[in-house]
């Protein structure tokens, strides 16, 4: 292995919030592919893709996703050796596949605070003038704009670079377009010409019953492939976002807080779910003592304050982490454990609503006839938890889990804000907003930190929002009932 | 009824001991008296007999849980365990690492939580509860539309940009209020406002949909229908009908809060610099103040159950079909 490591010059990092993340998409994946199969789970999410508002949030959704994704296969790369054969040493910071991507954003750190797409430093510095003469003015940046002679030529480098971006997101976008109108006229036949109209002008097929908003999600990837180019075009020359206080890309740093977000939002609610199903089938299924023990844990978990066990728990792991310090060969390690373990407390704070609704949904099933059939059979318990109630609860879990998630990215802001949220060397918006807030009371004001926070969070926690109401709208049967009798 | 409190009341002891234990593990187990100590005096050059004095302070050099030295029931009540518990029970939280009184400074602390929360919660409750039933009252109309896009778009923003943006516009352009701070008596109006305006303009976004969901629910009851066949006006079908009847489920929403408002919000007095009950724990948790975390756990836990208690006390009160039993 090692000689491979050698070869590639990197050496694998497991984190386990990076173990955990590949196996909940394994687990998305299996669950696909165990629903196409079975029409009666695949009938809500048709409703689901049907739906304008789902689609068009969804594609924004795999956008941060990918990233994400992207972002959560770690590598440290190998040190320069002093001398040719001596033993490999690998970095102590850890990089991932999308610091690769990026490349240079990474390293291109500027001295101090810098306004986006600036091609000077935000506050004045001694420089030494043409004849030798110092004097104050502010300095040009090193990384942004550093192509350009004269700074004037800057908004015409930009709108250019606009420009070109959009063209590069265009042909993208032809390029996705392209590929889907194969795609559909292998699995439905069919002109291209056809094709194309059914996708740009949402005809339905005849032959569909429950076409997909073709439209929306092909305009949603054309904004977003625009603006990715557009991001990349610029993104080379300026800091699009400005730098920071000791002058790191604020772009770079929203988009790695994209990973922590989506590991706290989902991670939480994988790791709790197994217990709240668990606990509270059981309490509702067996009843007396069990449900009396159960309801108990509860009640007592819910009645301390969730921040404040949050916060006991932190400080004792930060206790733990500092003084086991050997353990960890990397940073990266360090503060991985404790996300993964803010993750752990999210979910024991949060795992008592879930489990009061699967109480109260099972305590219903359980009278009904075909239980008392199965009794009366004499399936065992867990044969009847496991085939009968479960699956009639899933529709509930389901929705607890996509309602969750914008949720707890909002909490982690909150969090890092009281300091107990995820360490402070890691990217996240919580940390972002925490260390600019006093900027705005700073003459000028330094805005970009918190708007690139703001604006990525806001992206990503609305399009939660839109989905996860057209997802439970089209698995919740009350709200089918509802919309029937009107 | 008051058999039934009574109930009540025995019921929630076994709650706040589990409450009692789990901080007790939290804080003194995980984390013992020797870790304390280390970290109050500084991490480093810390002498054994600075460590056991500091112990002895606080009576902190008992064992945990079982004391072999003493003799009979002395063993079990001669313990940390012990003595804390029934300290917190008599809600005698002892003194903080500055050596002030922590019951007092709670006592102290609470009017200014008070003054934030109590208006918060009640204009928010009036807002929410107007907003949602004019969104029903106009529903199936672009009005009811845009009402929709709009409490999404004011959920998904966090709560701390609402501070923020608030006292960056109206604190620090506008000069409307002080950015921060707080004075006793009347004084105090000017530092409220914008806290005040904040917290109900955040809270809207989720309050007004899930109030919504609560009035399209009464919506399609049978008595709706009713009333609407007699030929009453939709106002009337709106306000005096459905709202009388959605109160059963706001009220429990509401009730339940209510005497968690003494806690006061941890960001928002953090943000305003509002010397409550808020910023009392934040500041503990800053300064690793395990004694103040723990007291402000087990009177949290105190008011979730009072407020369980007065929940189920006022589903009497506006529900003639609930009997208690």
């Amino acid at each position: 292995m090692s000689a491979l490591y050698a070869l590639v010059g990197a050496k694998p990092l497991f984190l386990w919030t990076d173990l955990l993340i590949w196996l909940l998409v394994a687990v998305i994946l299996f669950g696909v592919s165990y629903t196409r199969k079975r029409p009666h789970l695949l009938a809500p999410w048709h409703r689901v893709a049907r739906s304008r508002l789902a689609m068009g949030s969804l594609v924004v959704l795999l956008v941060y996703v990918v990233i994400g994704l992207l972002d959560s296969i770690h590598y440290r790369p190998a040190l320069e050796q002093s001398e040719p054969g001596d033993e490999i040493h690998y970095a102590v910071e850890a990089r991932t596949v999308l610091d690769w991507l990026v490349g240079d954003l990474r390293e291109a750190s500027e001295k101090s605070y810098s306004a986006p797409m600036a091609t000077h430093l935000y506050s004045r510095e001694n420089v030494e003038g043409e004849q030798g003469v110092t004097q104050r003015d502010y300095p040009r940046l090193k990384y942004g704009g550093n192509h350009l002679q004269d700074p004037q030529q800057r908004s015409g480098d930009i709108t250019q670079s606009l420009l070109l971006g959009s063209v590069q997101g265009l042909l993208l976008w032809s390029l996705i377009v392209l590929m889907l109108v194969l795609w559909l006229r292998y699995r439905k036949g069919g002109s291209p010409l056809q094709r194309i109209v059914t996708l740009l002008r949402g005809h339905a097929d005849v032959s569909e019953k429950q076409p997909l908003p073709w439209p929306t999600i092909l305009w949603v990837t054309a904004l977003v492939s625009v603006l990715l180019m557009m991001a990349i075009q610029l993104g080379v020359k300026y800091h699009i976002l400005g730098t920071d206080k000791v002058g790191q890309d604020v772009f770079y740093q929203a988009v790695k807080s994209i990973r922590t977000g989506l590991v706290i939002g989902t991670l939480t609610t994988l790791i709790m779910l197994p217990f709240a199903v668990m606990l509270g089938i059981m309490a509702g299924y067996f009843r007396g003592w069990i449900d009396d023990l159960i309801q108990y844990t509860y009640t007592t978990l819910n009645s301390i304050p969730g921040v404040l066990l949050i916060a006991a728990a932190i400080l004792m792991i930060q206790v733990y982490i500092d003084n086991n310090a050997l353990l960890f060969e990397t940073t990266e390690e360090r503060s991985d454990l404790r996300l993964l373990f803010l993750c752990i407390i999210l979910g024991v704070t949060s795992w008592t609503g879930l489990c009061r609704l699967l109480r109260g949904e099972t305590l219903k099933l359980r009278e009904m006839d075909y239980i008392t059939a199965s009794h009366a059979f004499g399936v065992s318990h867990l044969r009847i938890i496991t085939r009968h109630i479960l699956p009639n609860v899933m529709h509930v879990v389901l929705i607890s889990v996509v309602l969750d998630f914008s949720g707890l990215v909002l909490a982690e802001a909150v969090l890092s804000y009281v300091g107990v949220g995820v360490d402070p060397t890691m990217h996240s918006w919580g940390n972002m907003i925490n260390g600019a807030r006093l900027e705005m009371a700073r003459e000028p004001v330094v805005w970009w930190t918190l708007l690139a926070s703001f604006l990525f969070m806001f992206v990503l926690v609305l399009a939660a929002n839109l989905f996860s109401d057209v997802v439970r709208e089209a698995f919740d049967p009350r709200v089918q009932s509802r919309g029937e009798r009107f | 009824m008051l058999n039934y409190i009574l109930r009540r009341i025995l019921y929630a002891i076994p709650i706040l001991v589990g409450v009692n234990l789990i901080t007790f593990f939290l804080f003194f187990v995980v984390n013992t008296p020797d870790d304390m100590a280390r970290m109050q005096l500084g991490m480093k050059h810390v002498t054994p007999e600075a460590i056991d004095n500091w112990k002895q302070e606080r009576g902190y050099d008992r064992p945990l849980f079982w004391n072999d030295a003493a003799a009979g029931a002395g063993q079990a009540t001669e313990t940390l365990l012990y003595s804390e518990s029934t300290k917190l029970f008599r809600f005698d939280f002892g003194v903080a690492d500055d050596g002030r009184d922590i019951g007092g400074d709670i006592r102290e602390r609470m009017g200014p939580s008070l003054a934030i929360a109590v208006p918060t919660f009640i204009l928010g409750l009036m807002a929410n509860i107007t907003f949602a039933l004019l969104m029903v009252f106009f529903r199936a109309t672009y009005l009811e539309l845009s009402g929709v896009v709009l409490t999404v778009v004011l959920m998904s923003i966090s709560g701390l940009f609402y501070i923020i943006g608030g006292q960056f516009v109206v604190g620090k352009l506008m000069h409307l209020v002080p950015i921060s701070g707080y004075e006793s008596g009347l004084d105090a109006f000017r530092f409220v406002l914008l806290p005040v305006a904040i917290g109900v303009i955040s809270g809207i976004g989720s309050g007004v949909r899930w109030y919504r969901t609560i009035f399209l629910e009464e919506m399609g009851k049978d008595y709706v229908r009713t009333a609407r066949a007699k030929g009453l006006p939709e106002g009337r079908v709106l306000f005096h009908h459905v709202l009388r009847n959605a109160m059963i489920p706001i009220l429990t929403g509401a009730v339940v809060v209510l005497p968690l408002l003494f806690m006061g919000s941890l960001i928002t007095e953090s943000f305003f610099g509002i010397p409550g009950l808020g910023s009392y724990t934040i500041e503990a948790i800053n300064a690793q103040d395990f004694a103040i975390v723990r007291a402000m756990v087990f009177l949290g836990a105190v008011l979730y159950i009072i407020g369980l208690l007065l929940t189920d006390l006022s589903y009497t009160l506006v529900d003639p079909r609930v009997r208690l039993s």
